[in-house]
């Protein structure tokens, strides 16, 4: 079986137009759904503020996080300091500032573990099937019998405190689910017949579930990602809050309603507005995880 | 006693399928009781020549995809054998099944499911080249738009979506696809049966020209008999895992002795409002392949069944008519 | 089918003008241009054509059952006289299933699969006769069975829809649908996901039943052969409106349409294995762009200057036979021009 002779040379610039066309609509496709969603729209920007926050922390914060004044104790909001002090004389405002960087720490460190470590052991358990899925789907059922913030809590206390370990504990807890999702998906998609087609054209285990079952599974994934990262989030808060996660002086908004437990009456402002930056985060989470599954729901796509 | 319809001369034969068995294991609930299974190839014999197009033909559960699938490694093989140019496509190793998909490959026949939908077809046809290590990056591109070209597309196809596509541009894909790998045997499982019919007239008059270009050779599975009396040179009628009737494609349009396949033919429905046909209307339900009982598969369901038929099953032989003409009813003698 | 030494009764059904639109990302799909045909008492006429001609939404249309990103943009569907598209929607479901039924092509899809068969054809003689009674509406719906050639209806009427095979789940759906003796019987490709055989079985007993309810049908395919065997009259669409109407007769032997013309040339049955096979050039046109001039042109063979600036109205060509091409322009338009490139007389 020889080679066809080589075909007239291809204007490679002529590829890249196609190709950076077919992209664009794509692209714009995406922005069409994105647009018609409101809901989204807040999601994204209350994320997208997130991050801005996060990055931008030097410039927004107003005091020094970890600064202590006593004589400022338990200030309320004022003026000068925005959202009042906490029991230590730091300024809450300043804190919650910081404090983004550290809870998108936590969010996009677990989701990083956690995702990719749950797609693979899906992918490989749900295609390969037989005592391999036994054993991988047994193990991840010992993990899902509990509740994912008493597992979390068990790890967190195991390792010691600390927020690399929280991310380690909350990661840890999370994979099963994925891999639960990507082993459904992989499952419904692998007796697809352009999965099968695959096989026919001499493709390898390895090939077909890197190249052609795993993007199948992505839209799931990510979507449960986005909606997965207001509980990581909380969750990290929780053990904050039972001082397994951040310790102090760590500006983490978990620990910082924590902290405020004693005041909870006459200061509310030293638990409430952490409390309410949690909220906000999570809430955009949520939004925005809702809107990409519309988007990336092929129904919506269909041109026809 | 006569061996398998031989084509044409052995020295040509390119595939040759022999007392084949595919059967799929059922398991009946939580207990492993009474265990069934489907028998969807029963017992099959078939040669095939090289640059010959074999129509199977039947309804459904009669076997013919499940045998389409066994001959490219899709389906089980449970006891028989098949050979390829000699030698045995049974139970391959990697690299041997690899070697295989170089020579043979499949169409499905549901175009809006045999094309990834995250592929853009560019890496949906170039997959073969890549898989076999034939060509690398740009390369890759022009291969496919070459093998593009011919079955109609143009490079502004190259790197859309599957979805973009209507049902007989996805098949034409599906083609090209399958033949940039140049295999020299082509199993097509209905690969029109999902078209319009005039899509279908221009998929069939390309896949002619393509067989008659690269010399391949077809095993074309459908059930509109219509379009195999077109496509084929030779016919295997078959019904519940067995090939029941082979020969020319003439012969079987115009002298069928088998009583299945005559009620087929008589149940297509004529395009000529003034001559309705003789239908003889088949009666009762098709039944499935699962635990089939002794004796003739169409037994149960035949208007001529006699004593014999229930208790020794046929065996696909010359009975009647020219040589190459096989059939298994016991009353079709020679 | 119609018995053709009965005198030409009333009108049953008249679709006049209907246009559908469907929104969609990439813009307004124009998937009906006004859509005219008729349909009498006891008469069956088959509305042919490929994928994306419109049939399909010509059916639910009849039904009301467009929904959003679709709209019924114009026309009127008169049934005995009144204007679906006017009623209310509780006059709508008075009409549904009673009046009008539709058999669809997937019978396993249609059916509920935790009901069993039985209750569910007793259950639409139930809707709209509520007086009826468990009992004799289960009978009734079990005599019918009986007359769709099942054995043992009773135990039938037990059994699930998964229990069944292709076959008699079709049946069970034709039951169902025909239990009301409805007027009007719509059915969307009842046979295509059948074997042949049982196709040829269903086919004949659909007949028996017609004749013997005496319902009109609006039988929809692309398959010409069942066309041409089940059906009275034929209305050939192509992209969103009728190109050619006429008794199936005139229209499979005697094409006016050169769209027809191709499409019974593509079909192999008769093929000689040879020759390529007949195959129209091109492809089904884009419905992104409301209907300017024909909308075969660019396919067409025979196509002029005229033909890719107005839109041809239908042609009268004698004996219910009409066609919409300006092949035929000396022949009297069949009705007055209206909507879309109104083109004179002669």
């Amino acid at each position: 079986m020889t080679l066809p002779p080589p075909g007239r040379s291809l204007d490679k610039e002529e590829l890249r137009r196609h190709r950076r066309r077919a992209r664009r609509q794509f692209l714009t496709d995406s922005l069409i759904l994105w647009r018609r969603n409101p809901l989204m729209i807040i999601g994204s920007l209350i994320i997208l503020g997130l991050v801005l926050v996060a990055v931008l922390a030097p410039f927004l914060a107003t005091h020094d996080p970890f600064d202590q004044i006593l004589a400022d104790r338990l200030l309320p909001p004022t003026a000068g300091r925005w959202f009042g002090t906490d029991s230590l004389g730091r300024d809450i405002y300043s804190r919650v500032i910081y404090g983004a960087r550290v809870t998108l720490a936590i969010a996009f460190l677990v989701a990083a573990i956690s995702t990719p470590l749950g797609l693979i052991i899906g992918v490989v358990s749900g295609y390969i099937g037989g005592a391999l899925d036994e054993l991988l789907m047994r193990c991840s059922d010992i993990f899902l019998a509990f509740p994912k913030l008493i597992l979390a809590i068990a790890f967190a206390a195991a390792l010691g405190p600390g927020v690399e370990n929280a991310i380690v504990a909350i990661a840890v807890a999370n994979w099963p689910s994925y891999a639960r999702l990507a082993r459904a998906e992989t499952l419904s998609v692998k007796n697809n017949d352009y999965i099968r087609v695959m096989r026919v054209l001499g493709a390898g285990r390895l090939r077909i579930m890197v190249g052609h079952v795993t993007p199948m599974c992505l839209s799931s994934i990510i979507v449960r990602m986005s909606l997965d990262m207001g509980t990581i989030i909380l969750t990290a808060a929780g053990l904050g809050f039972l001082g397994l996660g951040a310790q102090p002086p760590t500006p983490e908004w978990g620990l910082m309603v924590s902290d405020g437990r004693d005041f909870l009456v006459d200061q509310w402002w030293v638990s409430t507005l952490p409390g309410f930056a949690i909220l906000v985060v999570v809430m955009g989470f949520n939004l925005l995880g809702d809107g990409i599954r519309d988007i990336l729901d092929p129904h919506q796509r269909q041109g026809r | 006693m006569n061996g398998p319809g031989r084509a044409r001369g052995s020295g040509r034969t390119l595939l040759e399928v022999g007392r084949l068995q595919v059967h799929f294991p059922l398991r009946e609930g939580l207990f492993r009781g009474r265990r069934s299974v489907v028998k969807a190839v029963n017992g099959v014999n078939l040669d095939l020549a090289r640059g010959e197009i074999l129509g199977l033909v039947g309804e459904s559960g009669c076997g013919k995809t499940s045998l389409g699938l066994a001959v490219v490694g899709l389906a089980p093989v449970t006891s028989g054998r098949i050979e390829f140019k000699g030698r045995s496509l049974v139970g391959l190793s990697g690299r041997q099944a690899l070697e295989r998909s170089r020579s043979i490959q499949l169409i499905f026949q549901d175009p809006y499911s045999s094309l990834h939908p995250r592929k853009t077809v560019c890496q949906l046809v170039g997959a073969g080249l890549r898989i076999h290590g034939l060509a690398q990056g740009p390369r890759v591109d022009a291969l496919v738009l070459e093998m593009l070209e011919r079955v109609g597309f143009s490079l502004e196809h190259l790197y859309r979506y599957a979805h973009e596509f209507s049902g007989g541009q996805r098949q034409r894909i599906a083609l090209a696809r399958a033949l940039v790998l140049k295999p020299e045997l082509l199993i097509l499982d209905e690969p029109t049966s999902a078209l319009d019919v005039s899509v279908q007239a221009q998929i069939l008059n390309l896949l002619k020209e393509l067989q008659a270009e690269f010399n391949l050779t077809y095993i074309f599975i459908s059930h509109d008999l219509g379009v195999v009396h077109y496509v084929s040179h030779r016919i295997g009628v078959m019904y519940l895992g067995h090939i029941v009737e082979l020969g020319t494609t003439a012969e079987i349009f115009l002298r069928p002795r088998h009583p299945y396949t005559r009620i087929l033919l008589s149940s297509l429905p004529s395009l000529d409002p003034d001559n309705p046909p003789q239908r003889q209307v088949l009666e009762g339900d098709p039944p499935t392949p699962i635990n089939p009982p002794p004796g003739c598969p169409f037994a149960p369901r035949c208007p001529e069944v006699r004593e014999i038929c229930a208790k020794e099953k046929p065996e696909l032989i010359h009975r009647a008519g020219p040589d190459g003409h096989l059939t298994a009813c016991h009353l079709s003698s020679a | 089918m119609r018995d053709p030494s009965r005198p030409a009764s009333d009108l049953l059904l008249q679709v006049e003008d209907l246009k559908v639109r469907f929104h969609t990302l990439r813009g307004v799909v124009h998937a009906l241009e006004g859509v005219t045909f008729h349909l009498r008492r006891q008469e069956t006429l088959g509305l042919a054509g490929e994928t994306g001609c419109g049939k399909s939404v010509t059916a639910r249309s009849i039904l009301r059952l467009i929904e959003p990103p679709g709209y019924i943009s114009q026309g009127r569907i008169a049934f005995e006289g009144r204007d679906i598209l006017k009623l209310s929607q509780a006059e709508v479901r008075a009409l549904r299933g009673s009046q009008i039924s539709m058999i669809m092509q997937e019978p396993k899809m249609a059916l509920n699969p935790v009901i069993r068969v039985g209750r569910q054809v007793a259950e639409t003689l139930l809707i709209h006769q509520p007086g009826l009674g468990r009992r004799a509406a289960r009978a009734q719906a079990v005599e019918m069975l009986a007359q769709l050639g099942i054995a043992s209806p009773g135990r039938m009427a037990r059994r699930y829809p998964h229990e069944l095979s292709g076959g008699m789940a079709q049946r069970v759906m034709i039951a169902m649908m025909l239990v009301t003796r409805p007027k009007l019987l719509i059915a969307d490709e009842p046979t295509s996901a059948l074997d042949v055989t049982i196709q040829a079985q269903i086919m004949e007993l659909m007949k028996d039943l017609i004749r013997e309810i005496r319902t009109s049908v609006l039988m929809i395919t692309h398959d010409l052969g069942i066309m041409a065997e089940s059906c009275d009259r034929v209305a050939v669409m192509y992209a969103g409106s009728v190109v050619e109407e006429g008794p199936v007769r005139a229209v499979l032997k005697n094409p006016r349409h050169p769209y027809t013309r191709g499409l019974l040339k593509t079909v192999p049955d008769n093929a000689n294995p040879d020759q390529p096979l007949f195959s129209i050039k091109g492809n089904v046109p884009s419905l992104l762009r409301p209907q300017t001039h024909c909308r075969f042109a660019p396919r067409c063979e025979e196509a002029f200057d005229r033909c890719r600036e107005e839109v041809p109205p239908m042609y009268s060509l004698g004996g219910e036979h009409q066609a919409a091409c300006f092949l035929h322009h000396r022949a009297a338009p069949a009705r007055p021009a209206g909507g879309v490139g109104a083109a004179e007389a002669g």
